[in-house]
């Protein structure tokens, strides 16, 4: 016991800041990008549909090192896109926090933008033609009627979007590496106490994980439920 | 406000081709589902857009296409909000995580104040003070249907669609919701046009009646005069007559309904472009003792039990007679290895079956006296049809 308490105290706490930043951030730029992609693809033709969802679901089902690998090919600074943007803005991405956040987002981006869409497809599209009729303009009925409307959906997506995020690995690994204190992500840190044989600190971050995680889904659980009982059937 | 639409649409295997015009403030589209109503519908509202056409409202043009050859440019689409068109979806598609306020105010244009003064005059005209901060799924079905009207009505448009208001509603619901969507549109002074599937409800509201078959209109005209005479027999059916037969024209006033056997003498001219009779099933009268002319011997086939009527399936006895002489096994003459119940099956869909139904006031008489000996034609309720 003695023992657990001494690491603790002792215990670098970096690892689950930079999770939490990164996953914080990942998954509001999903969100938004995910709605926003749910909406072209929801309104886009059959054969364009088709090829556009697939293409954004693809990271969620590659291997995240497959997923990473793409990511160190396109941001590398010995790249054109690497390049231009460390030239022009500078930007570093590999190695980098903005590293962890870019390889997150493209991980976890396919579960909110699934969700959304699967959320907007099953509303009655006589709510958008109603909204019309009635003379709102259509991103008023996008986002007066359809997000609201489609709230659990999106709000579920969310909660697995931000898990995702919070737990990324493989890509992480790869684009951001695992720099203590800079990109060294909870997952990463797991991973590497264990490779030292150290349980009981692989253990003490386990534990923080899962209580991060809990609290999240409670909280969300907490808030679509309140929403949903006055909703009704609806 | 007249109303104009021609309207060609192609989907699929289905062709939309719709023409009328109508000057009458409550219209009637009636047709079978599927038959292109709705589209019609949605096609004035421009939630679809037809591939040819030309929409008017009261001098307004909302959709042209020009005639063939005209320039492209001369188009005419308004988007949906642009008409002034209000639209009842069935369900009603009232925005479900808006309150009943906020769902009236949805379209509304204009100050904040300007807002709630309007919404808190729908609220008052439409009986919903104390709902207004209610959601949609905790209204009931008439609450429901007042708050899509009164999110329509105030923006004031200049036509109200109706998108078979009471389809999905049971019976006394329905009789319930129909009174009140009468009176408050009572004072309304646009135009209101309402599809339906259903004869009653049409007949019920509407001034004219425009009736339509596989995406185009087989009868127009004004509601009494076209339930009364439907000239074309889709018209016929959809308006609820249930009895037809062939005709052959053996003179001005006589006519010999093939399908049924029998020879009608009629004091009316019959008309000569008619190839088919239409007999309602309620028009027939049971007669007593001696056979005169415009009656039938008939057999009953089969019947049915309703709250408050009786309906009979009855056979012509004519046509058994052609039967026998044909040799064709009818009746309790089951053709050997048929099974009995496709037999009566097969016999109670062939068309020589007449549906013949009785109310209360008659059942009474028919318990008292038995069943009839014949059955009378009334001359004037005789449909001709093209």
């Amino acid at each position: 016991m003695d023992e657990i308490m001494q690491i603790i105290e002792e215990l670098d706490w970096s690892p689950l800041f930079i999770s939490l930043k990164t996953g914080v951030v990942a998954t509001v730029i999903s969100f938004f990008l995910g709605i926003f992609a749910a909406r072209k693809v929801v309104k886009a033709s059959p054969g364009k549909k088709a090829v556009i969802d697939g293409i954004l679901t693809l990271p969620m089902v590659l291997p995240p090192t497959v997923a990473g690998f793409f990511l160190l090919l396109l941001f590398s600074r010995r790249r054109p896109l690497g390049e231009f943007l460390f030239d022009e803005f500078g930007f570093k991405v590999v190695q980098t926090w903005l590293g962890c956040v870019i390889a997150a987002t493209v991980i976890a981006f396919p579960l909110m933008y699934r969700n959304a869409r699967a959320a907007m497809e099953q509303i009655d599209e006589n709510l958008v033609y109603a909204g019309r009729t009635l003379g709102m303009s259509d991103m008023a009925i996008f986002w007066k009627v359809v997000v609201p409307t489609a709230g659990p959906g999106i709000a579920s997506g969310t909660i697995l979007t931000f898990a995702r995020a919070l737990g990324e690995y493989g890509a992480t690994s790869m684009l951001a590496g695992n720099i203590p204190g800079k990109t060294g992500t909870i997952s990463q840190k797991i991973a590497m106490v264990i490779q030292d044989g150290d349980y009981l600190t692989a253990g003490i971050w386990v534990a923080v994980v899962m209580v991060i995680a809990f609290v999240v889904i409670f909280l969300m659980n907490l808030i679509s439920g309140k929403k949903m009982k006055n909703v009704g059937r609806w | 406000m007249a109303v104009s639409a021609d309207i060609c649409k192609e989907l699929d295997s289905f062709r939309l081709d719709i023409h009328f015009r109508s000057s009458a403030r409550r219209i009637g589209i009636l047709g079978a589902s599927g038959c292109g109503k709705s589209m019609t519908l949605k096609s004035i509202a421009g939630i679809v857009t037809p591939d040819e056409g030309h929409i008017e409202i009261g001098g307004r043009v909302l959709f042209d296409t020009g005639k063939p050859g005209k320039k492209a440019a001369k188009r005419v689409n308004l988007k949906p909000r642009m008409r002034n068109v209000g639209y009842l979806f069935q369900n009603y598609a009232l925005f479900p995580t808006m309150t009943v306020e906020q769902n009236i105010a949805a379209g509304l244009k204009g100050s904040r104040r300007e807002k709630e003064k309007r919404v808190r005059q729908m609220v008052e005209k439409f009986r919903l003070e104390g709902l207004e901060k209610r959601l949609p799924g905790r209204l009931s079905g008439g609450q429901q249907q007042r708050v899509a009207l009164a999110r329509i009505m105030a923006y004031e448009p200049e036509v109200i669609l109706l998108d078979e208001p009471f389809s999905a509603l049971d019976m006394f619901l329905k009789d319930q919701l129909q009174r009140e969507l009468m009176e408050m549109l009572e004072d309304y002074r646009g135009t209101v046009i309402m599809v339906s599937h259903n004869r009653d409800e049409i007949y019920r509201f509407s001034e004219e009646v425009i009736v339509i078959d596989s995406g185009k209109i087989v009868a127009a005209g004004p509601t009494e005069e076209l339930f009364k005479n439907p000239v074309s027999r889709e018209a016929a059916r959809l308006t609820g007559c249930k009895n037809f037969s062939r005709i052959v024209r053996v003179d001005a006033h006589t006519v010999q309904a093939s399908d049924w056997g029998v020879t009608l003498e009629l004091d009316r001219e019959v008309p000569e472009d008619a190839s088919w009779i239409g007999y309602r099933a309620h028009d027939f009268i049971p007669v007593w003792g001696e056979r005169e002319k415009n009656m039938i011997p008939f057999d009953l086939a089969d019947s049915a039990a309703l709250p408050f009527e009786r309906n009979y399936y009855i056979r012509p006895e004519s046509a058994r007679d052609d039967a026998i002489r044909t040799g064709v096994p009818r009746g309790d003459a089951i053709p050997a290895g048929a099974p009995r119940g496709d037999a009566v099956r097969a016999n109670g869909l062939r068309s020589d079956v007449i549906c013949w139904f009785v109310q209360r006031e008659e059942l009474q008489v028919l318990e008292e006296r038995g069943m009839p000996d014949y059955l009378a034609f009334d001359e004037d309720a005789v449909l001709f049809l093209q």
